[in-house]
């Protein structure tokens, strides 16, 4: 016989149980359980509550850091903010598309969530402000000029922005500079967060109800106001990221093995997100078909655990076999 | 069974359901004698808190995604839900752990096992919607950090994890109906296949048979298939 069919036969004996049964109450085990649990997380949520830490908005954010405001909203007109140049599934860009080796599934799927950042996030919140013609000749301008002057401007107002800083009245100090229509661009986009007023616009679709919050959110994720915060909650990717939640609760817990390969080489580069997807992946499958591994099934019968869980049987087993040579 | 209930295709899935599962193997009143371990509680413990998660997550739905932020009775229930969540995870591992130490794929059993290991898998992304669901600045913060790894994937293009209304679609309906579905047929799977029985001990068992008998007397479900 060999050694797989000597495997098979034995594996076909742990089909059917012929031996001895007890009486059980597979509902009232059910109906216990569930009361034991319900009582559980009834004390759980007495003693610990769950956390709610109120959301950012951009209007929050312009105002409790104009600088960090204006700055991201720069990067945002001139396509260099994370958002801007991210790629599929946001545009065509490429600064945040990721692949392994001949894999390009990000590329493959093409841009499903358009995102103009420049357009989206400054020049139509700007065209949406009504009653201010030198704000408008302004955009005008921005929008009618060359690339290459474009490009000048916000350069300029980007090296600016470095000096600048945040008045008492909530407005920002920029040095002196030739920023051209940023200089009237800018701050009106900064007056109209502060006024709740771009938190409406970056929702605006096409459609009176809107659940889609892709926009308000990439915008801010740009910026510093969800960094800043995270970190003072130890959310960050170096903190572990996002198994950690707010406060001092747990969160995603389970998520240890995906964020652990965040924190070691080589998954700390340009395509770590994939890497680490196509590892936990495979892990994954590996998880799945234990059952038709050579060596990972078999550690179960090397490492006699079982000895511990069917000990009740075992000594039972034993007894009884004793038994007939002892009488 | 009647010949004429077989010719339609109701009574060949009846026959059939009835066959792998008939009512004395679904609702058991009796199992193996080795069936005696606390270990075995953690998976009834899972269902337990699956079941306080579904019922948790109803009253929250029922009111709408906005309640539990404003009301003392909504945020009772949210965490009601949180600390569910927590303890389904806690027992699904130890209850995987086990299974795993017991080698529960024994005897024709490896789609048992399938079925919890994909229903592990599955509740993971049910979890992960839930918390870019919460609308505070938790879910901001996960949603778009994770949105990353989702896009670098390509499952960006059908999975917009900040896309709020998308994400509750999913949590509310999609993904726990996959986690129940998986659930139904794992339970189901363990109740036609019965419990996987302990390892032989060459040195001290000599089969895995022993006299059938229930408390010394009737012979159980398994026994008798």
């Amino acid at each position: 016989m060999t050694r797989r069919e000597r495997r098979r036969r034995e594996d076909e004996s742990y089909r059917t149980w012929n031996g001895s049964y007890r009486r059980y109450d597979l509902v009232k085990e059910a109906s216990i359980a569930f009361g034991v649990i319900l009582a559980l997380t009834v004390v759980l949520t007495i003693l610990f509550s769950s956390p709610d830490e109120h959301p950012s908005t951009v209007q929050s954010w312009s105002h409790g850091d104009p600088v960090d405001f204006v700055t991201t909203a720069a990067t945002e007109l001139d396509g260099s903010s994370t958002s801007g140049s991210y790629g599929p599934p946001y545009n065509h860009a490429s600064g945040s598309v990721q692949h392994a080796w001949f894999l390009h599934p990000q590329r493959w799927f093409g841009v499903s969530h358009p995102v103009n950042s420049a357009q989206d996030f400054v020049l139509a919140p700007l065209r949406a402000i009504t009653g201010q013609p030198a704000l408008q000749s302004a955009v005008s301008t921005y929008e009618t000029a060359s690339a290459n002057q474009q490009a000048a401007w916000t350069s300029a107002y980007e090296k600016g922005l470095n000096k600048a800083s945040a008045t008492s009245a909530g407005s920002i100090s920029v040095p002196t500079g030739n920023y051209g229509p940023l200089t009237t661009m800018m701050p009106a986009l900064l007056t109209f967060a502060q006024s709740g007023g771009l938190d409406g616009a970056l929702l605006t679709s096409k459609q009176f109800y809107q659940t889609d919050y892709t926009k308000p959110l990439l915008f801010m994720a740009d910026g510093g106001v969800l960094s800043n915060r995270a970190q003072a909650e130890h959310l960050l990717g170096s903190q572990w990221g996002i198994m950690n939640e707010t406060g001092s609760y747990p969160g995603q817990v389970w998520l240890w093995l995906y964020t652990f390969w965040y924190q070691i080489a080589p998954f700390q580069g340009a395509n770590a997100d994939i890497l680490v997807l196509l590892v936990m992946g495979a892990l994954s499958l590996a998880f799945m078909l234990v059952p038709f591994l050579p060596g990972i099934r078999d550690i179960p019968r090397w490492i006699p655990i079982y000895k511990l869980i069917w000990r009740v049987h075992y000594r039972a087993a034993s007894a009884r076999t004793a038994a007939p040579t002892s009488s | 069974m009647s010949v004429h209930a077989k010719r339609t295709w109701t009574g060949a899935v009846r026959d059939r359901a009835v066959s792998a599962l008939p009512p004395e193997k679904l609702l058991a009143d009796k199992q193996p004698s080795y069936v005696a371990s606390w270990i075995y509680v953690f998976g009834v413990l899972s269902l337990s808190s699956l079941a306080v998660i579904i019922l948790s997550g109803s009253i929250l739905a029922l009111k709408g995604p906005g309640w539990w932020h404003f009301t003392g009775v909504g945020h009772f229930f949210n965490s009601i839900h949180l600390w569910s969540v927590e303890l389904f995870f806690f027992f699904m591992v130890i209850h995987l752990w086990g299974k795993y130490w017991m080698a529960a794929w024994r005897g024709g059993r490896a789609r048992v096992w399938i079925t919890g290991a994909v229903t592990f898998l599955v509740a993971i992304p049910c979890a992960l919607t839930g918390y870019v669901s919460q609308q505070n600045f938790d879910s901001q913060w996960i949603s778009t950090q994770a949105k990353d790894a989702i896009n670098a994937s390509g499952l960006g293009a059908f999975f917009n994890l900040l896309n709020f209304g998308q994400m509750y679609s999913y949590h509310v309906l999609l993904l726990p109906a996959a986690v129940v579905a998986l659930v139904i047929a794992h339970v189901l799977l363990v109740r036609n296949h019965g419990v996987v029985p302990p390892f032989r001990l060459a040195d001290k068992l000599p089969a895995v048979a022993e006299p059938a008998t229930v408390d010394g007397g009737a012979a159980g479900p398994e026994a008798s298939s």
